[in-house]
């Protein structure tokens, strides 16, 4: 990791040229206006101080042009400010399709992620060079926000709902991983570090002393431990529960009449809160999980479940062919549309 | 300015009882001031003294001071005083006591006792806070985000929050007292655009504070639901959401910057005009643009959440929200300088403040638009870009101005002058100091280092050990008006009526004024600034008082 003294940080994702594009022409709009007033205020100042002879006759005290010129300026100013970072904010906010997902568990004082084949880590992230990365993240206790400062990517991790942050590194390296978002004793030792490795290392990485099965698919799938299985049957026949194949960004029936976009937040929901929204045609009868899982269970399972339906040998997102071809910012591999983040995005 | 030195009278607020009694049942507003005045003093200092531990901390990367706890601990009671026992009652409580019926030529407030009442309740409410950070301190940040605070901190939350909470009632009673004060107490002619633009910022923060301080005492009392009796508001795992408490927090809290922003904006319209000798340029839109302030000040809570899950539509609404209040913000700085266009400039101790004010507001101001701007709020929230733009507003801001407007109303409120060359020396410590401490805190932010960290990458130490030096001579800076004023009650050169030549209603009183304020009411026949033309002015002002004082 480079620790030495500069001024502007690293630049190592497609949105740090961006963000810093915005900041500079910032800096510029605001020197020069903090220049401009504090110059005019200092000249002023000497030029008309009580001793002067300064010529102080017909002395305005108000002039309704000059008013309405620094009202005009500053919002035409402004508004082309919000909408640079607008558009910036809802390119960053909308995953490109068919990014590589990682899930994310935030707990007082430590970071663990998980890879698609299930590969776990603690407090580091590596991740492949030029390809988008999507974390799903979720906090165990209270409110914390994942922060990589040289992806100028920045997203709180809440309890009890998923949320998500998108980049695509495009620099090999060591970064820092913060969170940001006060969370008690050791908030400052909740950091970490992003690797960015070419996409074979990251690959090898992958394959390299793998934690366990992956996450989806595989014998040990928590959905058959679990027994979901008996009454969600993986064919996609009905039967007591709704078939869960292609559940993911599909459009569900509730029995009150509603219709909701299943994502993840829903599955999870109806994991641990099964009468909570119950699909048309169906009785509620599916136990609540509640206690029974943990939140990385609840990712794994979220992941078996988007697998379903996919053809054999495809794993979820993340198994996506990962080739050395760096893909350009705008090029996405094709995948399923089978994510809730449908929008395709430029 | 007056060549003539008035010797005090012989009846004023400050000498006709000298019983402890006569000062903690006062009614009389001046009195009430002063003890706020005491108060305020009070916690800022122990605020200040819980920033100084902070900043020793981080001259280091390492966490060698204190222990984490410890340093959570500090920054939560730095930012609590500072915030609700400070900065909050720092210029409405104060000086807006002190001289909101002088400027409208009354008596006192309309309600004078609840005056009293208020000054009690913020005084409980900052012992009850003081006494839970004696008993083991608390831990949340002043932002006392849920479920941190509803459920997980094992400290002492509720005591403070309770404190918190008693404030909130003294701000919104002193909210009330200002209001109506202005609205029923004007002395006949005193019209609206004859006021002076103070009493114009103090209403319009008067009513955030009326409007706004009960939505924290919700908050509050859900927090205590909550961690007291277990009922799932704000902790997901009992069924809650925590991101209402950000939504009901924001709602009180940010407009309560501009409770706080708003009376020093009219502390530095009075001192600008005062040391310019001319009417502020713009009256009515600076005038205005507090009320433009106040009101946008509502809209725009959701700008602390861009990255905390809220709606990306909503994101985008509370970002076009919070660009517009730079255009108010951007009169106010505009009509202040072109007022110092063909004045009478004199540069003494308040105009410094004034002055310095303007450029740390501006640059406050500015830092708001990177924080408005969504794409780069993503990078720089929550951390010490964040930092050092709110302290460019409270610290470059409120502060500044508070300062300035203790100098300049000093005279009035004492009898006495303050020595002159301290107070610039001060005043120029204070701004270079400040600027030494927070100027580094923006670059710090953008790149990367998050707030609140006790322990941070080395590559950020060379930053905070400037940062730490800037804070030591603003340490300094601030201790030289607290020896200087108090040695001036009592040895201090005995002041003027009205040693700066301002026109306003107060500088037409004995200097200290009698507990009555004016031994008839004034009738008003022109507007607060009719600062007569530079060569004429000292010739008349000595001949023809505006206002006769008996």
């Amino acid at each position: 990791m480079d620790t030495s003294f500069r001024l502007m940080p690293e630049q190592a994702s497609t949105f740090a040229p961006q963000v810093d594009l915005l900041y500079a022409f910032l800096l510029l709009v605001s020197g020069l206006l903090s220049v401009g007033i504090a110059g005019t205020i200092v000249w002023f100042a000497i030029k008309y101080r009580r001793k002067s002879t300064a010529d102080r006759r017909q002395t305005p005290s108000h002039m309704l042009l000059l008013e309405l010129s620094w009202i005009v300026g500053p919002f035409v100013l402004s508004m082309i400010l919000f909408v640079w970072g607008a558009k910036l904010f809802f390119h960053q906010t909308h995953a490109v399709e068919g990014a590589l997902e990682v899930n994310c568990v935030g707990r007082q004082w430590m970071w663990k992620f998980q890879h698609p084949n299930g590969r776990s880590e603690i407090n580091d992230l590596h991740v492949p060079l030029n390809q988008p990365v999507k974390i799903n993240m979720i906090s165990e206790d209270v409110i914390h926000s994942l922060y990589i400062p040289a992806f100028r990517v920045k997203q709180d991790v809440l309890p009890g709902r998923y949320t998500s942050i998108w980049f695509e590194a495009s620099k090999v390296g060591q970064y820092h991983l913060f969170c940001a978002e006060y969370c008690g004793v050791k908030h400052s030792g909740m950091i970490g570090v992003v690797h960015v490795l070419e996409p074979a290392r990251y690959q090898e990485w992958l394959s390299d002393q793998s934690g366990g099965a992956s996450l989806a698919g595989g014998s040990g799938r928590l959905f058959d431990q679990l027994r979901c299985n008996s009454c969600h049957l993986a064919g996609g026949e009905v039967s007591r529960g709704p078939s869960l194949v292609n559940l993911l960004g599909r459009t569900v029936p509730l029995q009150n009449g509603q219709k909701i976009v299943a994502d993840e937040n829903y599955i999870r929901e109806s994991i641990l809160r099964p009468a909570a929204k119950i699909v048309a045609g169906y009785q509620p009868l599916m136990p609540s999980f509640e206690g029974q899982v943990s939140e990385e269970g609840i990712l794994q399972l979220i992941a078996e479940i988007k697998a379903m339906g996919q053809p054999e040998g495809r794993g979820p997102q993340g198994a996506s062919p990962i080739t050395d071809k760096p893909a350009g910012p705008g090029q996405t591999p094709s995948k399923p549309a089978d994510q809730p983040e449908a929008v395709p995005k430029k | 300015m007056s060549s003539t030195v008035i010797s005090p009278p012989n009846r004023n607020y400050l000498n006709v009882s000298y019983t402890v009694r006569s000062w903690l049942l006062t009614h009389d507003h001046k009195r009430i001031a002063l003890l706020y005045l005491v108060g305020v003093t009070f916690f800022f200092v122990i605020g200040g003294l819980a920033a100084a531990v902070v900043r020793l901390e981080l001259m280091t990367p390492r966490g060698d001071l204190t222990e984490s706890e410890t340093y959570n601990k500090l920054f939560t009671m730095h930012g609590i005083t500072m915030t609700f026992f400070f900065l909050i009652p720092a210029i409405p409580a104060v000086l807006g006591n002190f001289l909101v019926p002088l400027m409208v030529g009354a008596r006192d407030l309309a309600f004078p006792k609840l005056n009293l009442l208020s000054w009690y309740l913020y005084m409980l409410g900052g012992l009850l806070t003081m006494w839970s950070i004696l008993a083991g301190g608390v831990d949340t940040g002043w932002t006392f985000y849920t479920p941190y605070s509803s459920t997980y901190s094992n400290t002492y939350v509720m005591a403070t929050a309770l404190g918190v909470f008693t404030a909130g009632f003294s701000s919104i009673l002193t909210g009330l007292n200002i209001i109506v004060t202005t609205h029923k107490m004007r002395c006949p002619g005193l019209t609206w655009f004859r006021l002076p633009l103070f009493i114009w910022s103090m209403y319009a923060a008067s009513l955030i504070m009326v409007l706004a301080t009960p939505v924290l005492a919700a908050a509050i009392v859900l927090v205590g639901l909550e961690r007291v009796l277990g009922i799932g508001i704000f902790d997901p795992a009992m069924g809650g959401d925590p991101l209402l408490f950000q939504h009901l927090f924001w709602f009180y809290a940010h407009p309560a910057v501009y409770i706080m922003v708003l009376p020093a904006f009219g502390v530095i319209s009075e001192l600008v005009a005062c040391f310019s000798q001319r009417r502020p340029f713009g009256y009515s839109f600076i005038g205005f643009s507090s009320f433009a302030i106040a009101i946008l000040g509502f809209l725009v809570w959701g700008h602390h959440m861009f990255v905390s899950g809220q709606s990306v539509y909503a994101g985008l609404i509370f970002s076009l929200l919070s660009f517009l209040v730079a255009i108010p913000s951007g009169i106010k700085v505009f009509n202040w300088t072109a007022t110092l266009y063909k004045a009478s400039i004199s540069w003494e101790t308040p105009m410094l403040y004034a002055l310095g004010f303007v450029g740390l507001f501006t640059i406050g101001g500015l830092t708001g638009l990177f924080l408005a701007c969504l794409a780069i709020d993503v990078h720089v929230h929550d951390t010490y870009f964040v930092v050092a733009h709110f302290h460019y507003i409270m610290v470059g801001g409120t502060v500044m101005a508070f300062l300035g407007g203790i100098h300049f109303w000093w005279p009035k409120i004492t009898g006495r002058m303050y020595p002159e060359s301290w107070a610039r020396l001060s005043a120029i410590l204070i701004f270079i100091g400040f600027n030494l401490t927070f100027f580094p805190q923006f670059i710090l932010g953008y790149l990367g280092m998050p707030r609140r960290y006790h322990i941070y990458p080395e590559e950020f130490q060379v930053l905070n050990v400037m940062s730490s030096a800037g804070a030591s001579i603003l340490g300094v800076g601030y201790f030289f008006p607290m020896t200087y004023l108090i040695w001036s009650i009592f040895y201090g050169p005995v002041a003027p009526d009205n040693p700066f030549g301002h026109t306003g209603l107060e500088w037409q009183t004995p200097s200290p004024p009698p507990t009555e304020n004016f031994a008839e009411i004034p009738i008003v026949t022109e507007e607060a600034y009719n600062f007569l033309p530079d060569d004429t002015r000292q010739k008349i002002a000595e001949e023809v008082p505006l206002v006769p004082v008996a």
